[in-house]
């Protein structure tokens, strides 16, 4: 073995925070079903606890295997709604904090799949999950929650739309961290080890373990080493080769890990998901591609291809690839998308531009709390209608919170620092109650 | 069972006597070792071998120590991440 490539994966992982974000186990629920609720959450807590019980013991020891930081290990499980519409409960808070007890007493990072998928209409259970949701998330700590609200082939439900847009601001008048473990999808994906978006869909297997990769600073590292000069082919290029070789550490940790677990090994996401640590953002690959700052004329195109050339390097590193797949511009986990908004250059508007082109949306973006709740129902209009016309996964997970514009409000870790950001005085709410559906799009004559 | 162990600091007398005698107590074969200067740091790199399984984490702690000892940084590292990363 070449000592240059030996040192040069050492690097990355200690300088260039090189890291497997994160192993998720999937599991199905769907056995679990039961009328009588006491019964149903015995038996999510036994399968739970009894199908994760290694996770986070064989996480840490590849952990030191390998010498590669794998942040979360975390569980998805089967959207809760299908599992409370067997019973006659009208809350499923009792759901909810026993996923809670779960993942407290496996000790994973989170646990996600307090989820429902409306895109066409409300169950009984649909409607009973989200009202459920603003309690769900302020009592619980570890659980993760998502609506699927639109997708290509059905439109986008502008009911749930409306709903959610109260949901949320509830939710943000209850609590500082709830919105953060709510996001509302477009193309809402099966396989997703991400949070908060993480469930377990239906057509998989009982159990499976996917895996999310990271390395937004090996990206950069890599840029900063061909300079200015280059052209953006040999920029293209040289993030597909970056984006192999860290796409080769999610297959290998993946592959080891459900070994190990003795668990069918599902999907590698190929994203590059940022951390608030300095040199970890995706905002200054950009910007080392040649932008002032982010969010400056320019930022759309160099994001394309960034997002495009990830997808073509790690695409040929791993056997499946799922989940959300692209680079990840959630702003207060980013410093440098911090710092574009604190300065200017960076508005919501621009963001959603940027959202057509990546995953996975407007992510992870705090508005003041005083915003109506039909204006943010206008917002996940807004981009549910770019992922449905793009047939492409997007989200939105937005965060209420008390204060002024270019206030910043610490929501601590991974989540890092978010500003507040302008919003649109003008109102939304005639379009957002009126209600009903937008319907599915045209799928040919594209130009 | 491979494993790749890098060893990176100042260099000083007895680096390789003291971490190959560590390798040894732990029954683990040397197949290969090199060493050079890179960046006026000592480097050495030295792939071992055992039939049985490795415990990583009591390995790293112990050379953990010995690095401490000599004022260098010890890693050991399954191989299967370095070729993972560099061989199709």
């Amino acid at each position: 073995m070449d000592a240059k490539n030996i040192l040069e994966t050492i690097k990355m992982i200690e300088e260039e925070h090189l890291d497997i974000r994160t192993i998720t186990m999937g599991i199905s629920l769907l056995d679990c079903i039961d009328s009588n609720i006491d019964l149903a959450c015995q038996k999510i807590y036994q399968k739970i606890t009894s199908k994760a019980k290694n996770l986070v013991k064989v996480g840490s020891d590849l952990e030191e295997e390998l010498g590669i930081p794998i942040i979360n290990k975390r569980i998805s499980v089967t959207p809760i709604s299908i599992i409370g519409a067997a019973t006659k409960e009208n809350d499923y808070l009792p759901f909810a904090k026993i996923l809670d007890q779960a993942a407290k007493d496996v000790g994973v990072d989170f646990i996600g799949g307090f989820s429902t998928l409306v895109s066409k209409g409300y169950q009984k259970g649909d409607q009973i999950l989200i009202n459920s949701i603003p309690e769900a998330l302020t009592q619980t700590e570890f659980v993760c929650s998502s609506v699927g609200v639109a997708s290509s082939k059905s439109g986008i439900n502008m009911d749930a739309v409306r709903d959610l847009g109260e949901i949320i601001k509830q939710t943000g008048q209850k609590s500082k961290l709830g919105c953060a473990k709510f996001v509302v999808f477009a193309n809402a994906v099966e396989d997703n080890p991400f949070m908060a978006g993480a469930f377990h869909g239906v057509g998989e297997a009982d159990v499976v373990l996917n895996v999310g990769v990271s390395g937004p600073g090996v990206v950069k590292r890599s840029l900063e080493k061909i300079g200015f000069a280059a052209s953006l082919d040999l920029v293209a290029e040289t993030v597909k080769q970056t984006a192999f070789k860290i796409t080769r550490m999610g297959q290998l940790v993946g592959q080891m890990a459900s070994q190990k677990l003795g668990v069918p090994f599902g999907i590698v996401d190929l994203s590059l998901a940022p951390t608030p640590a300095i040199g970890d953002s995706v905002a200054q690959i950009l910007e080392e591609m040649g932008l002032e700052q982010v969010g400056t004329h320019g930022t759309t195109a160099a994001l394309a291809l960034l997002n495009d050339a990830v997808k073509k390097g790690g695409v040929m590193a791993c056997n499946h690839v799922g989940g959300l797949s692209g680079a990840f511009i959630p702003v207060s986990e980013d410093a440098g998308m911090i710092e574009a908004v604190l300065s200017g250059s960076l508005n919501l508007e621009k963001l959603e531009a940027m959202t057509a082109i990546c995953s996975v949306g407007l992510d992870m973006i705090a508005i003041p709390i005083t915003t109506p709740a039909a204006t943010i129902s206008a917002i996940i209009a807004d981009e549910m209608a770019i992922g449905v016309i793009n047939q492409k996964t997007t989200a939105v997970r937005i965060i209420p919170a008390p204060g002024k514009v270019g206030d910043e409000v610490e929501l601590g870790g991974l989540l890092g620092t978010a500003p507040i950001m302008k919003v649109n005085p003008r109102s939304s709410t005639t379009f957002i109650i009126r209600g009903g559906r937008i319907p599915a799009p045209l799928h040919s004559f594209k130009n | 069972m491979r494993a790749i162990i890098t060893v990176v600091g100042k260099d000083k007398v007895g680096i390789v006597a003291q971490v190959t005698e560590k390798l040894a107590q732990n029954n683990l074969n040397i197949v290969d070792l090199s060493q050079t200067l890179m960046d006026d740091f000592f480097t050495m790199i030295i792939l071992v071998e055992k039939d049985e399984e490795v415990d990583f984490r009591k390995l790293q702690e112990e050379l953990t120590v010995t690095g401490q000892n000599l004022g260098l940084t010890i890693r050991i590292q399954n191989e299967e991440i370095f070729s993972a990363m560099h061989k199709i």
